[in-house]
């Protein structure tokens, strides 16, 4: 039974076997595009990175919270990923912490893993930063900008990335739940975690930007050069 | 042209980005709802949970159990211990750090002999 309190991920069984083989393919080729994408911007500085990026969305997404009475929420950290190491690396951060806790912490079905790469670690990456980059101006017009289209990106990731669950269940979903039924409930429930989601993301890519704003990829892309110029000297930080 | 101050790794950045990825996982997530997630609580909609059992009428029915359910780490425990998903999710920070840290370290492109790499 897969009622472990701790599963936050799609288990096997949800859909059927050629539906979680076909994502798994879309999955494959995703991040075999990502990997080939992101080497060109590997290096002494964005590999350690990207490295801890992977990390911290593994750690975030242990803390649920809640959302509604007896229903709560996880990050699921595209857009977070994307904004702070870009579209490729992010993906593929993601993608790896759906691997390590499909394999290490049985969290999210072994056959479930291409609907899950998918939707966290394809389509909610894609969607948060094509939303951050729709909002640059924004972005880089203050902190506060940034602040706001990172919680704005983080949320439509969330929701969107939802929506690949409704997708899937809509081809080959197992159960009697009325596809109607199951899309309202699931969207109505991650615009609530999305909330949560906006904030995380928030919280964490003005943290960044306000210590390091060299390693915000995001920042470091933006055709403007307003937010470098914010960058305080690194060795005028105390130690602590 | 090489920009050495800009190619220099910022250490104590990486040292305390990680620091705080251990201390979520580590203490942070004792804190976490115990509730099911959105998709979760979605999926179990119209059953209810007895012991280990769903009962009623609900997507989950169909769920399989996990391949890897008997894992030492299943389930953010540590042989099935809760009370250890701290050192659980510690272990998987690392884990996950190593892997994606190491995968992106291997697949950097090499710059030929650039001497300013040391």
């Amino acid at each position: 039974m897969s009622t472990t309190p701790l599963a936050m991920h799609m288990s096997d069984g949800i859909v059927n076997a050629p539906t979680s083989a076909a994502f798994g393919l879309i999955a494959a080729a995703g991040l075999g595009v990502a990997l080939v994408r992101a080497r060109a911007q590997l290096d002494e500085r964005t590999a350690p990175m990207a490295g801890l990026v992977a990390a911290f969305v593994f750690a975030v997404q242990m803390v649920n919270f809640p959302v509604l009475p007896g229903v709560s929420g996880h990050l699921l950290g595209g857009a977070l990923a994307a904004l702070l190491v870009g579209p490729w690396l992010g993906a593929l951060c993601v993608g790896i912490v759906l691997v390590v806790q499909a394999l290490l912490f049985a969290d999210g079905g072994l056959t479930a893993l291409g609907t899950n790469i998918t939707n966290m670690a394809l389509i909610g990456t894609a969607v948060g930063f094509g939303t951050a980059v729709v909002l640059r101006r924004i972005a880089t017009r203050s902190r506060s900008g940034l602040i706001g289209v990172a919680f704005v990106s983080a949320f439509v990731n969330t929701v969107v990335a939802s929506c690949g669950f409704v997708l899937q269940y809509a081809i080959g979903g197992a159960g009697g739940a009325s596809l109607a039924t199951v899309a309202v409930s699931i969207i109505t429930v991650h615009v609530l975690i999305g909330i949560g989601e906006g904030v995380i993301t928030a919280l964490t890519v003005g943290a960044v930007s306000s210590a390091r704003p060299d390693l915000v990829y995001f920042l470091q892309t933006a055709p403007s050069p307003v937010p470098r110029a914010a960058a305080p000297a690194p060795a005028s930080r105390s130690t602590s | 042209m090489s920009t050495p101050t800009r190619r220099r790794i910022p250490l104590r950045f990486f040292v305390g980005f990680g620091l705080v990825a251990l201390l979520i996982a580590g203490l942070v997530s004792y804190l976490a709802s115990p509730s099911p997630d959105g998709l979760d609580s979605v999926v179990r909609d119209g059953c209810t949970e007895a012991g280990d059992q769903l009962t009623g009428e609900c997507i989950a029915q169909n769920a399989d159990e996990h391949a890897l359910e008997e894992g030492p780490l299943a389930g953010y425990t540590v042989g099935g211990d809760e009370g250890l998903s701290g050192v659980s999710g510690v272990i998987g920070v690392l884990a996950t750090l190593l892997v994606a840290g190491g995968l992106f370290w291997l697949l950097r492109p090499r710059r030929g002999r650039d001497p300013g790499s040391g």
